[in-house]
């Protein structure tokens, strides 16, 4: 999923603090099992927001909202009828979430109010790390499993590099080298002689360097 | 003998030649002094100098730059590319700019991670990996092709370089990465510091095995310690360094305004013993900001006079 | 036996201090209450193993939140004891008390009067 942390409370305030009447909009989806942006990070937010103002004598209206998904047409259409009563949306779903409620509702201040991290996975609980840079062409089935581009600090495609050591990353003794586990999961795989297969090139222009991407699918067009 | 390319380098080493190579680090600043002088204290010491490529990431001089310098004082350079900080436009277009100054030598890194230097809040590109460079370089020379697909114009004679780290972790790929080295095209390598001979005997007795030996030149990679707090840190905060303690032990056991000559000595020793390796084609003598120490090393090793190819 | 304790405090029981959130402590703060404190059990004797500790956590994270705007992360504390300790519960309410006085009423009380003054 979409990991995204919490932005600092001050940065929001800073963001926010010329509009009279916001609503705080979370969503239901990434940012919810993240505990960055789902509803009750909105009401919370909502909450010391409504605090901060109050106690600087200055009246505000702060409501909070939070939709199914703010990456899906359907539902954002949900505040169509509210959202001209607000001077500015305070979105906490992930970037994607953000722009598509400033697309639909193009005169509404919409700002993120959580920073978007990485594609990733709940390692263990209020721990999050990244698998996946959504290159557009995956190699995992190459790479034992494990993606060097996500996780090695160089995204090296032959790696190791010389800074592997002890099987932690040359940039942070706590951070685990992606080449040491590919290797040993070649290892369990029984695999190893795959190890010395040179991985080539690679085509990067269905990574970002291709510039924004887009999925067509015509089978499910309708 | 045949060779691939001009390089004075690889006409020592297939000549059977012990050969020699040193490096500079170029200035933090853009006085041409700060090269030329260290140039002119290993000129009559060393086959070929490496130009390192803002090595630990820390924003220098340009390598090719400094590369140009020392090649118009009449040294052989080596020119060190890092993956770090150049997409392939930008690896391919100094490839050609460096065989312009009829540079024939290169080494292929991927380099240090950018957050041990000055600019850790910078992007990195490896748009390619050290491997991948090799290939390209190889490519852009025997092939005369970019890799685009185009055809080169004068395609550059490099002679093709890397670097292998006996030492880093996991040491049972290190032979095999060697390999995939060679696979993609290098032609001689120069390793990472050695102080820990007896992993590193190891190591060369693995790539004897599968006759790696046969197919690329090994430079065992030399840097005398100035002192014991040198070693420490070395052994305690370089990624991928392995300092025995007996190395610490031996230089704090002496003065320490002996420790540096013993540091010399150490060195010394070492390549003495590494010469007689079977597989070591010649010595990489890294010292950094002491290259003034260069002559000393050399001669005291029996690698002087330089043979004159 | 009969305590001493402050008389204007206001008990919400919880079935566990684990089911407390942090917007029920804030919600607390922005209708005007000057502190919070949350009583809970001994920790390591937590009947749902880590709801004391759960507790503590967002006790802390309301403290940072009331920081931030400048309210006093003061005001929240978290306290723990075991159910027999009648005269603890009494220490720790007069403690608190004792603490909140000393920090005067909080500043959200105070712009809501004022708010009610000039309407």
């Amino acid at each position: 999923m979409i990991i995204a942390d919490k932005k600092p409370i001050q940065e929001i305030i800073d963001q926010v603090k010329n509009y009279e009447r916001i609503l705080v909009l979370g969503c239901n989806e990434c940012v919810t099992v993240c505990e960055a942006g789902g509803k009750k990070e909105v009401e919370v937010l909502a909450s010391v927001l409504r605090m901060h103002f109050l106690k600087e004598g200055q009246e505000r209206k702060i409501h909070e909202r939070t939709l199914e998904r703010q990456c899906d047409h359907e539902y954002l259409e949900e505040i169509r009828d509210v959202v001209d009563q607000y001077d500015a949306v305070l979105s906490l779903a992930c970037g994607v979430g953000v722009q598509f409620t400033a697309e639909k509702y193009l005169t509404t201040p919409v700002l993120p109010g959580v920073n978007t991290c990485f594609l990733g996975a709940n390692e263990q609980r209020g721990m999050w790390t990244e698998r996946c840079q959504a290159c557009g062409e995956c190699v995992l089935g190459k790479t034992a499993g494990i993606c060097p581009i996500s996780r090695c600090a160089k995204r090296i495609m032959n790696g190791p590099c010389g800074g592997s050591t002890k099987g932690k990353c040359e940039i942070n003794a706590e951070l685990d080298c992606a080449w040491q586990l590919i290797i040993d999961r070649l290892k369990a795989l029984g695999r190893m002689e795959d190890y010395e297969i040179v991985a080539p090139i690679k085509d990067w222009s269905t990574e970002r360097a291709g510039g924004p991407r887009k999925v067509v699918r015509e089978d499910v067009q309708v | 003998m045949s060779l691939n390319t001009p390089s004075r380098l690889e006409k020592i080493l297939k000549q059977g030649n012990l050969a020699v190579t040193s490096e500079c680090g170029p200035p933090r600043g853009s006085d041409p002094a700060a090269v030329t002088s260290k140039g002119a204290l290993i000129k009559d010491h060393v086959d070929a100098v490496n130009i390192t490529d803002n090595q630990t990431s820390t924003t220098r001089m340009s390598s090719l730059a400094a590369c140009i310098h020392l090649k118009q004082m009449g040294i052989e350079p080596v020119l060190q590319m890092v993956t770090r900080d150049r997409n392939r436009i930008a690896l391919q277009s100094d490839i050609l700019g460096a065989a312009s100054f009829d540079i024939h030598n290169m080494l292929c890194l991927s380099g240090d991670h950018q957050s041990f230097g000055d600019c850790a809040q910078g992007q990195n590109v490896h748009d390619l990996d050290s491997m991948q460079l090799i290939q390209t370089v190889r490519l852009m020379r025997d092939e005369g092709k970019f890799l685009g697909g185009d055809n080169i114009n004068r395609p550059p004679k490099m002679f093709v370089g890397a670097a292998a780290n006996p030492f880093a972790d996991p040491f049972e790929i290190r032979v095999p990465r060697l390999a995939k080295k060679v696979a993609c095209g290098v032609e001689f390598i120069q390793t990472q510091c050695i102080y820990n001979l007896d992993k590193f005997e190891r190591w060369m007795e693995g790539v004897r095995e599968r006759g790696l030996d046969e197919k690329v030149f090994i430079m065992a990679g030399m840097t005398p310690m100035k002192s014991a707090g040198m070693a420490k840190f070395m052994k305690n905060r370089v990624p991928g360094m392995d300092v025995p303690d007996e190395v610490i032990n031996r230089l704090s056991g002496v003065p320490k305004d002996k420790q540096a000559q013993e540091g010399i000595d150490i060195c010394v020793e070492a390549i003495e013993r590494l010469r007689e390796c079977k597989g070591v084609a010649g010595f990489h003598i890294m010292a950094i900001e002491w290259e003034e120490k260069v002559p000393e090393i050399v001669e005291r090793s029996g690698l002087y006079p330089r043979p004159q190819v | 036996m009969r305590l001493k304790c402050p008389a204007d405090f206001r008990i919400i029981r919880l079935p566990c201090t684990g089911k407390i959130d942090l917007i029920h402590m804030l919600r607390a703060f922005e209708r005007g209450a000057d502190g919070v404190y949350v009583v809970g059990c001994m920790e390591g004797d937590c009947h749902f193993s880590t709801g004391n500790f759960r507790a503590r956590k967002r006790v802390e994270q309301v403290a940072r939140l009331l920081d931030a705007v400048g309210v006093g992360g003061e005001r929240v504390q978290m306290y723990n004891l075991s159910s027999g300790e009648g005269p603890l519960f009494a220490k720790y309410a007069n403690e608190m008390d004792q603490r909140i006085r000393g920090l005067g009423p909080s500043p959200i009380r105070e712009a809501i009067r004022k708010r009610k003054l000039a309407a």
